[in-house]
């Protein structure tokens, strides 16, 4: 299974690649011939206002939906023609995929084996600890607070080593201390792993990115380095691209979530 | 296969920790019963005829509960999305609900069978093989239906509506055939004059069981 | 314009053969022993379930080809054809119930034919729901898709058991449908064929026209949509070509 995965960080092979992707939702296109391309390693945070189409990018990416047209390429394979592809891919989305009726550790064990992990119950010991819930290994999901829930959330999507991290807002309703935590977690892995992560905070978004790309109304309409350097530069080209006062010109919005 | 195994494994142990879909579904059948044995006081003549359709409209309501409640559970978390997820079949989740809900289905039947023998007074005992045969191949054909159509019906706005009005019209000819074939043993008929109803349920298991196996994938994705 | 002018020829076409054929009905063919006048729905009714089962294998068709292309076009054609079938079904079970009324006495009788047409009305009418109803994103069209293969398999199913199960019972009375066919009389089926002819041609319209109007409907909120274009973007052929 994993021969034609090379290793993380090598950079030879594109991690992710998209070709002139575009997503119809009946008559909405959410996504109009999107290109984007992500090196091994690299940080790619997207950038777009509510309903620009980023949560449905990054679930064709995860191959959780399929583009009406254009190519998805992992790792320069078709996942869509190949599903043992997912198991490069971690993704953190708006929900959980906990069952809260099953303990913290049968969640993380029972994703673990669904991945192939060889050692599951070890694997899922040492991702308890990294996130802070060592104690709590036994204890049913269901009584977890929204910040546990987050990071065991983390620790679901690390169980199998992913080397491309998928993260759709990963600091929505996070407690300053979970965000902290989350920031931290990524700062580690940054350079190890393929991150691409979506916010519209921009904050947030600058301190793990290695480059930038703003989502606009289904287009990519800016892909870069140039707003790294300070919060202000990528607000203005932020701006630059959504148009002035931060609306966007567009009356029925695609359904994003869900 | 493993896979199947492990989605197996996590309903049962969801269920077995709440008994929520169980406890739901035999309650309700029982209540059924009791309030069909009001309803139509059946003599013993009559309970005979009254007695399998009793059984099959119950089982079909009860299903639709379980059902709709085993996919609810998925749905909270976006559960459904993370099997997705994983580098397995993806028509491996139909089988592994599927699987899971026939284990539901057949412990209330356990239940419910006895319980219906009882209330209408009619003796199971001398075609209970027979018997057997045609709740079994009723049951699977329900549950290939009902998997792939509560998949569906929970992502709706109307889902508690949805999947009975989904289910009953296309379940019909498990009702029909299931009560009929059973009405026929019931009255002492051979197998073979209820050899027709039985391939009809034969062949409504296998082509619903391959296409919600075929087009699960297709019904998750959006 | 092309497509509008084959439009008009099939409704013309469409128009001269009902009016002929309901003169026929009423006019030409002979009026039948037992039933007498009432017979003459018949005219009515068989071309209207002719219709509604022949739209509901195009809904079949569609929605295969939907679930294999993902193309919008496929699932509209299955949309249509929905709407249309529902009308045609509604019809045949209305004037089915008349014709039970003079020919076994009662509005309603579990006659096989009568009661698979029934389910179908069902079948069509949840997957009117499901569209209506349906959940995010494209769910709706993939739902009613399936219901769409689901439905048309099912059909013989429904049919062979009620047949099954009617066999076991005796059948209510006085005529059966079954009489009719080889020992129709030359006017009558000859008025039946064009009246046959006239509900196809009619069915080809409405399908056409209401396809027609959902794709138009699409177009529209397509270009309201995408009024947006920022600067300096290339946009791979954003026309309004819709899939």
């Amino acid at each position: 299974m994993e021969a034609n995965i090379p290793n993380t960080g090598s950079g030879r092979v594109r991690a992710i690649e998209t070709d002139r992707v575009v997503k119809t939702f009946g008559p909405v296109r959410a996504l109009r011939g999107v290109n984007l391309a992500v090196e091994s390693g690299e940080s790619l945070v997207i950038f777009g206002p509510n309903g620009a189409g980023k949560t449905t990018l990054l679930k064709i990416i995860a191959t959780l939906s399929r583009p009406t047209s254009g190519t998805l390429r992992v790792f320069g394979s078709d996942p869509f023609a190949d599903g043992r592809l997912r198991r490069t891919l971690g993704v953190v989305s708006h929900h959980s995929y906990l069952y809260g009726g099953l303990t913290a550790v049968e969640n993380l064990v029972f994703a673990g084996r669904l991945y192939g992990v060889p050692d599951a119950r070890a694997r899922a010991d040492a991702l308890l600890a990294t996130v802070g819930l060592a104690g709590r290994g036994h204890d049913l999901v269901r009584t977890f607070s929204r910040g546990m829930t987050q990071r065991l959330t983390i620790a679901r999507a690390l169980m199998h080593d992913p080397p491309i991290l998928l993260l759709d807002e990963p600091y929505t309703g996070l407690d300053r201390h979970a965000a902290g935590m989350l920031t931290a977690l990524l700062e580690r892995l940054r350079g190890f792993r393929t991150v691409v992560m979506t916010t519209h905070s921009i904050e947030q978004g600058l301190a793990l990115a290695d480059r930038m790309a703003i989502l606009v109304n289904g287009i990519l309409a800016y892909q870069g380095t140039d707003g790294l350097h300070s919060a202000q530069a990528a607000e203005r080209l932020y701006l630059d691209c959504v148009g002035g006062n931060g609306s966007i010109p567009r009356e029925a919005q695609v359904p994003d979530t869900a | 296969m493993t896979a199947i195994r492990l989605l197996v494994w996590k309903d049962l142990v969801l269920e077995l920790r709440t008994k929520e879909i169980l406890t739901a579904m035999a309650v309700f059948s029982m209540l059924v019963a009791v309030v069909f044995g009001f309803a139509f006081s059946p003599s013993p003549d009559d309970a005979v005829r009254l007695l399998p359709g009793m059984l099959w409209v119950t089982l079909v309501f009860a299903a639709t509960m379980g059902l709709s409640r085993s996919f609810v559970l998925e749905r909270e978390q976006e559960c459904l999305e993370g099997l997705r997820l994983f580098p397995i079949d993806r028509s491996a989740i139909y089988i592994g609900k599927a699987l899971a809900n026939l284990v539901f289905l057949f412990a209330v039947e356990v239940l419910l069978l006895p319980a219906l023998a009882a209330i209408s007074g009619v003796s199971l005992l001398p075609r209970l093989f027979p018997l057997l045969a045609v709740l079994v191949l009723g049951t699977i054909g329900l549950v290939a239906v009902g998997t792939l159509f509560s998949a569906m019906s929970v992502h709706t706005r109307i889902r508690e509506v949805l999947l009975p009005v989904l289910m009953l019209p296309l379940a019909a000819p498990v009702l029909i055939s299931g009560t009929k074939a059973m009405q026929g043993l019931l009255a002492g008929r051979l197998w073979a004059d209820v050899l027709p109803g039985i391939r009809i349920l034969g062949a409504f298991d296998v082509i619903f069981g391959v296409i919600g196996y075929l087009v699960f994938e297709y019904v998750l994705e959006e | 314009m092309k497509t509008r002018d084959w439009r008009a020829a099939v409704i013309a076409l469409g128009g001269i053969l009902a009016v002929t054929g309901l003169a026929m009905a009423t006019l030409y063919a002979p009026e039948e022993k037992t039933m007498g006048d009432a017979q003459r729905i018949f005219y009515l009714h068989v071309p209207s379930a002719w219709i509604g089962f022949l739209a509901f294998g195009v809904v079949f068709v569609s929605s295969i080809a939907y679930l294999a292309t993902r193309r919008r076009a496929f699932d509209l054609a299955a949309a249509a054809s929905t709407e249309v079938g529902v009308v045609f079904t509604t019809l045949a079970i209305a004037s089915g119930a008349v014709w039970g009324r003079y020919a076994w006495g009662t509005w309603w009788s579990w006659d096989p034919r009568l009661t698979t047409t029934f389910m179908l009305w069902f079948i069509y009418v949840v997957s009117l729901m499901v569209r209506a109803y349906g959940g995010t994103g494209n769910q709706p069209s993939k739902f009613a898709a399936v219901l769409g293969i689901v439905g048309f398999l099912d059909i013989p199913l429904i049919h062979l058991s009620v047949v099954w199960w009617r066999s076991l019972h005796p059948l209510p009375v006085v005529v059966r449908p079954e009489g009719f066919g080889s020992g129709l009389h030359p006017a009558m089926l000859q008025t039946l064929l064009v009246n046959l002819a006239a509900f196809t041609l009619l069915y080809v319209a409405l399908f056409s026209i209401r396809r027609a109007q959902m794709t138009a409907m699409d177009a529209l909120v397509t270009r309201r949509d995408e009024s947006y274009q920022p600067a300096g973007v290339d946009l791979p052929a954003a026309s309004l070509e819709v899939r």
